[in-house]
């Protein structure tokens, strides 16, 4: 049976936001399993930039739905147009984002179904949702079959790549219906830190320990700054001893991350960040220790004094990018 | 003010998992248990709620088997005034959980109910929202800054490259990130205590579950890595690789 696949998007400030592309592809693997359909559901006060760009990475509808309160995340008006959109749907995706995160399970508890959070791959199968998703911080991964209608899930940012495949795209409207305003967001106030989140970065650039005191974080941003897109993580040890924002934690009580590149510095490698950030697909480890349980994670490893290595490599990488 | 916190027994995150002969769950043979992290952050802020106002009630609750008690003693201990066990073996679809709990919270009169964020054994990330929708209660997830003032809450939460604030009126449901307080220990005086404070047990009344696990796995080990080099010499051997081998450059 064909199946009607609705993929939630993310805006901010009236632009979509990169993972919703992710989100559409992700929707897309459970549509083209049955030969069925994908609509995007973008809510926001008003146009989008980019919403009519979706069609070309894989969405048939492009949904809007239109409030003035939907300037800023309106957790209750987005699950009450979410909810009341959802019938006739075989799953609703979300990004597992701070949005998505706080939104999908008030859908799911409205429609009352159940909720897989987080999940790396899923698919179509007998007519029910199954879905891998890492839990225990990814050192074990779960398999899980969503047996009511609609599966609600959320897909981990970086995992289902963008991919363009060109259907119609045809623009529509969601109506929103009459919702109690439980919660307003007010405002969203810039970070005392960096500004890109480590869990939706490309390269992220982590320190430890081994930096020896907070100001000589300077050379992780440095180097995080070198490659144009990367974030800076951190080890719990340096978030516990105040150096960093929790945001930047990386582990299994901070966030665990999926980039292309992970660059641990001076961060001797303990089993809960190597949990948070085993799932990147270059790991890289710089470590005066050659002992070191990192250098067993990490693809390629060197050793030595940071102080040195990390200020040569951000010149080369700058050198390296500028080339390009 | 009266508050509930809810509570979960985890696996320590320091654990190695190795999962049991079921091939579903992890063998819990030489584990070590503890409350999770981020519930500690509640129980934390619900204590210091009530010492700020002066006056009110915490009650802690936790969803689980008879081991769930000694998690239940630790809140106990902390300072948390009494606690429930809510019997269960469980279940791996959060809605179930937050089905039994919205039974039991439903009914208690609480201004605020507070949850961690998220469970470190299972990540599933919903049980807060869950029970607050099915509560009809205004709820802000994963904070790391809260203040009540005038039943009025102020709640800042991380979001991606930004803090989003946040406002609602009690009673109110709020999960609990890291960095909203740093959780005490429970002091001597306080495990004494917490030995003659009430503890109830009664069964839970868990939701029927629309998720099934099907298996749980170790994760594919990585290919093993190589040491590139020592010292700044290694820098451009490691460019090099990451531009022609890794391809991420």
């Amino acid at each position: 049976m064909a199946s009607r696949i609705l993929a939630v998007m993310e805006q901010r400030d009236g632009a979509l936001r990169k993972v919703s592309r992710e989100v559409v592809a992700a929707a897309r693997r459970l549509a083209d399993g049955s030969g069925g359909t994908v609509d995007a559901l973008v809510l926001a006060a008003g146009p989008v930039a980019d919403a009519d760009s979706l069609g070309r990475f894989g969405a048939d509808h492009v949904l809007v739905a239109t409030h003035p309160d939907f300037r800023l995340y309106q957790p209750d008006g987005f699950a009450a147009t979410i909810g009341a959109a959802a019938t006739g749907y075989a799953a609703i995706v979300f990004a597992a984002t701070s949005t998505g995160r706080d939104l999908a399970p008030r859908v799911a508890a409205r429609l009352k179904v159940a909720y897989a959070s987080d999940v790396t791959a899923l698919a179509a199968e007998d007519g029910a949702v199954t879905v891998t998703r890492p839990v225990y911080a990814g050192k074990a991964l779960q398999r899980a079959r969503l047996t009511a209608e609609p599966a609600v899930v959320s897909v981990r940012p970086n995992t289902f790549p963008a991919v363009e495949s060109p259907k119609a795209g045809e623009a529509g409207t969601v109506e929103v219906p009459a919702f109690a305003t439980r919660v307003t967001v007010r405002e969203i106030k810039a970070p005392t830190q960096a500004a890109l989140d480590v869990s939706e970065a490309a390269v992220v650039v982590s320190g430890g320990r081994g930096l020896r005191e907070p100001a000589n974080f300077r050379l992780i941003e440095e180097l995080a700054a070198a490659f144009g897109n990367a974030a800076v993580g951190a080890s719990r040890a340096v978030v516990d001893a105040g150096w960093r924002d929790h945001g930047a934690q990386v582990g299994q009580t901070g966030k665990t991350v999926s980039p292309g590149l992970y660059i641990a510095v001076g961060i001797s490698g303990a089993i809960q960040h190597l949990a948070g950030m085993r799932t990147a697909k270059t790991i890289v480890a710089i470590n005066k220790d050659k002992d070191a349980p990192i250098f067993k994670t990490a693809d390629y490893g060197i050793v030595g004094d940071l102080f040195e290595i990390v200020p040569r490599l951000t010149e080369e990488v700058r050198r390296a990018r500028g080339a390009q | 003010m009266k508050i509930a916190v809810c509570l979960k027994r985890v696996a320590d995150t320091t654990s190695k998992i190795v999962i049991g002969a079921d091939g579903k769950s992890i063998d819990e043979a030489g584990l070590k248990f503890v409350p999770n992290p981020y519930d500690e952050f509640a129980v934390e802020e619900a204590l210091a709620l009530k010492e700020k106002a002066g006056a009110g009630e915490t009650v802690v609750y936790s969803l689980g088997g008879d081991s769930a008690a000694e998690t239940l003693r630790t809140a106990l201990a902390m300072g948390i005034d009494r606690a429930v066990l809510l019997k269960s073996p469980g279940s791996p679809d959060g809605l179930a959980v937050a089905q039994a709990l919205a039974a039991e919270l439903g009914t208690g009169g609480y201004d605020l109910i507070l949850f961690g964020k998220l469970a470190v054994d299972d990540y599933n990330h919903q049980v807060g929202g869950m029970t607050a929708e099915l509560l009809g209660l205004p709820c802000i997830t994963a904070v790391a800054h809260l203040t009540i003032d005038g039943g009025v809450v102020e709640a800042e939460r991380e979001i991606e490259g930004g803090i989003e604030v946040a406002t609602c009126s009690l009673p109110a449901v709020i999960t609990c990130d890291k960095g909203l307080n740093n959780p005490r220990l429970p002091s001597l005086k306080g495990i004494m205590a917490a030995k003659k404070k009430p503890l109830e047990t009664r069964p839970a009344a868990l939701g029927d579950a629309t998720l099934e696990v099907l298996g749980l796995e170790l994760p594919p080990e990585r290919q093993p890595g190589r040491i590139v080099g020592e010292g700044v010499e290694a820098v451009p051997v490691l460019l090099e690789l990451l531009r022609t081998e890794a391809k991420v450059l």
